[in-house]
């Protein structure tokens, strides 16, 4: 069967001609909708028949009728929130690029800190641990004694 | 802490995250899964692809467990898959589908050519319905419980082994259990 997944995959990266051939579709921004806030928003949004490309990127069958239906919801007058939870209602949260900070994308966001925090733990007990080494090393008789070795043999050089 | 746990721990810490990893790789990232499982089937109300004047809807559904199949002419995986739905309609299975952003006549077509397991098909020309069942890649079928739940979304072509492993004891166990 593993040739008909593959043939699977091939028909769907039929579908993943670059946005360079494609260009986007004709909108009317003389209207409700402004034109930044429309670009702005299809760069967050991923497409899902090419994954590793945004709604602004994507020639796709389907982003084009995603563009469309953000266009016309634009111009229903929807907030960016209220478009992009009618997008993850349906397709999940993997439309967006940006992942929404809750429970199960906890350590995505904060994993790297917490790595972070326990690097420094490790590096602050570590130079801790060297730094009282060197000082129980010798005792304050031995220290003395360094000292005058070390001091004696200044005159000794010249 | 022991010596031993101190050279321990990064072992484990490895292991954990090699064994992360490796699932990592057994996952599909094809297969997004849908938000709608276990979510009331959206609405819609299309005309019927055999008789445009008539119109089919969600409602259609109710009562019975039905299979929902979205595919198109133009989608070479549908045509792969057909054979099995034909046999699971001739298993009694009910089968609605949905033609996705198709042309009536070559889907008129393809039926006559190839056999009709549909009970009936619901005509998306745009593609909107499909938007709202979070449609992306054809062919994808949903298994809808009496309640009008969806309870499960196949992405890709049905094969023998998808039917076997998830779909056909799921649809049992849904028509199994009343109400």
């Amino acid at each position: 069967m593993k040739w008909l997944r593959l043939l699977y995959t091939a028909v769907l990266m039929v579908g993943c001609v670059s946005a360079m051939a494609a260009g986007l579709e004709a909108f009317d921004f003389s209207g409700n909708v402004d034109e930044n806030r429309y670009k702005h928003l299809i760069i967050e949004l991923r497409c899902l028949v090419c994954q590793n490309q945004s709604l602004a990127d994507s020639d796709a069958g389907l982003a084009h009728d995603l563009r469309r239906e953000v266009w016309e919801l634009m111009d229903q007058g929807q907030s960016d929130t209220q478009i992009i939870e009618f997008l993850v209602t349906r397709y999940g949260d993997f439309v967006l690029y940006n992942p929404p900070v809750k429970p199960s994308t906890y350590i995505l966001w904060y994993g790297p800190f917490v790595l972070l925090a326990i690097g420094l733990l490790v590096l602050l007990r570590t130079l801790k641990r060297r730094g009282s080494q060197t000082e129980s090393g010798f005792s304050a008789e031995e220290q003395e004694r360094l000292k005058q070795v070390l001091g004696a043999k200044k005159p000794d050089r010249k | 802490m022991p010596r031993f746990v101190r050279y321990l721990a990064p072992l484990v810490a490895f292991i954990a995250l090699a064994g992360l990893l490796y699932k990592g790789l057994s996952l599909d990232p094809r297969r997004v899964p849908s938000p709608l499982i276990d979510k009331p089937a959206p609405a819609f109300s299309l005309p019927l692809l055999q008789q445009p004047e008539t119109l089919i809807s969600n409602a259609d559904f109710k009562g019975q467990v039905t299979m929902f199949n979205v595919w198109a002419t133009w989608c070479v995986a549908c045509r792969q898959e057909h054979p099995l739905l034909m046999q699971l309609a001739k298993q009694g299975v009910r089968i609605y589908g949905l033609n996705y952003k198709d042309e009536r006549d070559a889907a008129k077509r393809w039926l006559q050519m190839y056999g009709d397991p549909y009970l009936a098909n619901a005509f998306d020309a745009e593609g909107r319905t499909g938007i709202d069942w979070g449609v992306y890649g054809t062919p994808e079928t949903f298994l809808v419980d009496r309640q009008g739940v969806i309870r499960h979304k196949h992405i890709g072509p049905l094969t023998t082994e998808s039917l076997k492993s998830e779909i056909l004891p799921l649809l049992r166990k849904l028509q199994e259990s009343d109400g």
